[in-house]
């Protein structure tokens, strides 16, 4: 197994200039993730317009896997409906645990991200911003501020 | 004529007395193995060592030829079992020049005798508005027991600062230090940093005011020579998985007047002279301390491992460590972009380290991928990491079987990571 299959450019570009960086002020819909078994934290921010997500931020600390991830997480949510966000949801959480998966959807640049598979270690770097987007979308249904733990 | 017998060449030692590493590594049958199709570089022994055949073999020979229950029944197999058990707690009082076998409980590692202190002595001596006195670089394993202990009592647990390079303010120590304090726990050895704390300053400041100290030393144990007696400590805690004994096998060491005062923490078999369902009548030291069956097989490979330990020469093993320490610190300051964490001026050969643009996880993946294994992440440590404002470090950390080629090994590894990140 090559390294690269990992660190594809593609990650190494959006860990180097995250996309959609920062906080939304204010925001519709927030919430908290962490990785306890790294001590990574993420921050996502969210405006929905219309069942919508119009605008998405994140901050927090975390490793080229998690930052790119949440950067194109960032960029291939944008705009997309609720109901397309959570199947986007599906898929990309298949992409990262199934082997031989073939997407239902159109993930474009997601699919570099499906190297992670040959790191099980590495999955829930991957995972923790799809984690706690969509628990930040149901709880805001339910009218809470969310923390999500991919533990 | 008078001359003394010619004696055996030592085959752990070279001709200028330094430890052989590579003889040492043929004793670990893991070392032989590949991952990821290179020859692996195990550089994660602040986590957990390896262990020497002499170990796998005694706790082979102890399942094959003699297990039973200990202290209980009259046939062979349980008098075999009992009397090697035995052994190895006179082989740790030994190795740690305790005065008496009945100091030395057999617990689950450091966590457990952290535990068993924070439970049992804590629950009878911490009363309301009492301190117990830890430091900002302690693991989890020594601030969590106390937090919970606190909290029983409505004791406070208050935590000594530390410098930049990672070592105690003894100044601000012994400020903190005060009529409230009534225990002190510290490490031995950082595991995070790899600082060794003045543990003899800190003791002798302590029992002036009458205050027993606790040291955890799960990583110094395997590192230098640990003397209680000398050390003067109140309480010593380790690991046998961090010394090349298996895992499960610990050691808590209590002054004897401490133990004696101190009420069991855990009910069951062993741990009773007689019971009813009214009232029972405890054990003796140490056995007080030590319900249900124990780990006996692990008793017995901690006994091992000490053997091996005193085979290799505890200074030799120091002595070689230090200077891989001294080597590996200097070529990785070389880096461009890599920062030490903790710069003690006495340290462990444990190296702490980030790099810039790279997270410590991603550095770990890739190590792995060139077959060199070490820690990322915050080392059960969150609070000295937090002191020094990082999430997270790399950690490279030696033993007995490192050697300069696998210091060469990390930083090829660490090229490799500067490639896929530049």
């Amino acid at each position: 197994m090559d390294i690269r299959e990992l660190y594809r450019d593609v990650i190494l570009d959006h860990n180097r200039s995250p996309r959609n960086f920062g906080r939304l002020e204010p925001a519709d819909a927030e919430a908290l993730g962490h990785n306890p078994l790294c001590g990574d934290s993420l921050s996502l921010t969210l405006r929905l317009a219309n069942d919508r997500l119009s605008e998405i931020r994140f901050n927090g600390q975390g490793c080229a896997i998690s930052v790119a991830s949440a950067s194109m997480m960032s960029e291939a949510v944008s705009g997309k409906s609720l109901p397309e966000v959570e199947a986007l949801y599906r898929e990309v959480h298949a992409l990262f645990t199934e082997p031989a998966h073939v997407p239902a959807l159109p993930l474009g640049k997601l699919m570099a991200l499906g190297g992670v598979r040959e790191f099980p270690a590495r999955v829930k770097c991957a995972s923790l911003c799809w984690h706690t987007l969509h628990a930040a979308l149901q709880r805001h249904a339910a009218g809470e501020r969310p923390t999500v733990s991919t533990e | 004529m008078n001359a003394p017998p010619a004696r055996l060449a030592d085959p752990y030692a070279d001709a200028e007395g330094r430890l052989r590493a590579e003889r040492v590594r043929a004793d670990f049958p893991i070392l032989e193995r590949e991952v990821h199709g290179r020859p692996l570089v195990y550089l994660d022994s602040a986590a957990s060592s390896q262990q020497p055949r002499a170990v796998l073999e005694a706790t082979e020979h102890y399942a094959t030829t003699s297990h039973a229950n200990v202290h209980r029944g009259v046939h062979t197999l349980s008098q075999e079992a009992t009397a090697a058990f035995e052994a190895a707690r006179e082989s740790v009082r030994r190795f740690i020049n305790a005065r008496k076998p009945s100091e030395i409980i057999f617990t689950r590692g450091t966590t457990e005798a952290i535990n068993l202190v924070a439970r049992s002595w804590g629950g009878t001596q911490l009363a309301a508005g009492d301190e117990v006195l830890i430091t900002y670089l302690e693991h989890h394993a020594n601030i969590v027991p106390w937090q919970l202990a606190c909290a029983a009592a409505g004791a406070r647990l208050i935590a000594a600062p530390l410098t930049p390079a990672g070592e105690l303010e003894l100044g601000a120590f012994l400020e903190l230090l005060g009529p409230r304090t009534k225990m002190v726990a510290l490490a031995h050895v950082s595991n995070a940093l790899g600082t060794t704390l003045p543990v003899a300053q800190v003791i002798a400041a302590a029992h002036e005011r009458g205050v027993p100290v606790l040291l955890d030393g799960a990583q110094a144990i395997a590192h230098q020579r640990v003397d209680v007696q000398q050390l003067d400590c109140d309480f010593y805690a380790f690991s046998g998985h961090k010394m090349y004994a298996p895992t499960g096998i610990g050691v808590l060491y209590g002054r004897e007047s401490l133990l004696r005062a101190m009420p069991p923490w855990q009910g069951g078999g062993d741990m009773i002279l007689s019971v009813s369902i009214a009232h029972s009548t405890y054990n003796e030291l140490p056995w007080r301390f030590e319900a249900g069956t124990p780990n006996i097989s692990g008793a017995i490979g901690l006994a091992a491992a000490i053997d091996y330990l005193e085979a290799l020469g505890r200074d030799r093993v120091a002595a070689h460590e230090q200077r891989l320490l001294l080597l590996a610190t200097a070529q990785l300051a070389a880096i461009p972009g890599l920062q030490l964490i903790g710069t003690a001026r006495e340290k462990a050969a444990v190296i702490s380290f980030t790099l810039r643009g790279v997270h410590p996880h991603d550095i770990g993946t890739i190590l792995d991928q060139e077959g060199i294994a070490i820690r990322t992440g915050h080392h059960c440590a969150m609070p000295v990491m937090t002191y020094y404002g990082l999430a997270a470090t790399a950690r490279a950390s030696f033993g007995c079987y490192s050697t300069e080629a696998d210091i060469e090994r990390l930083l090829a590894g660490l090229e490799r990571v500067r490639e896929v990140f530049a």
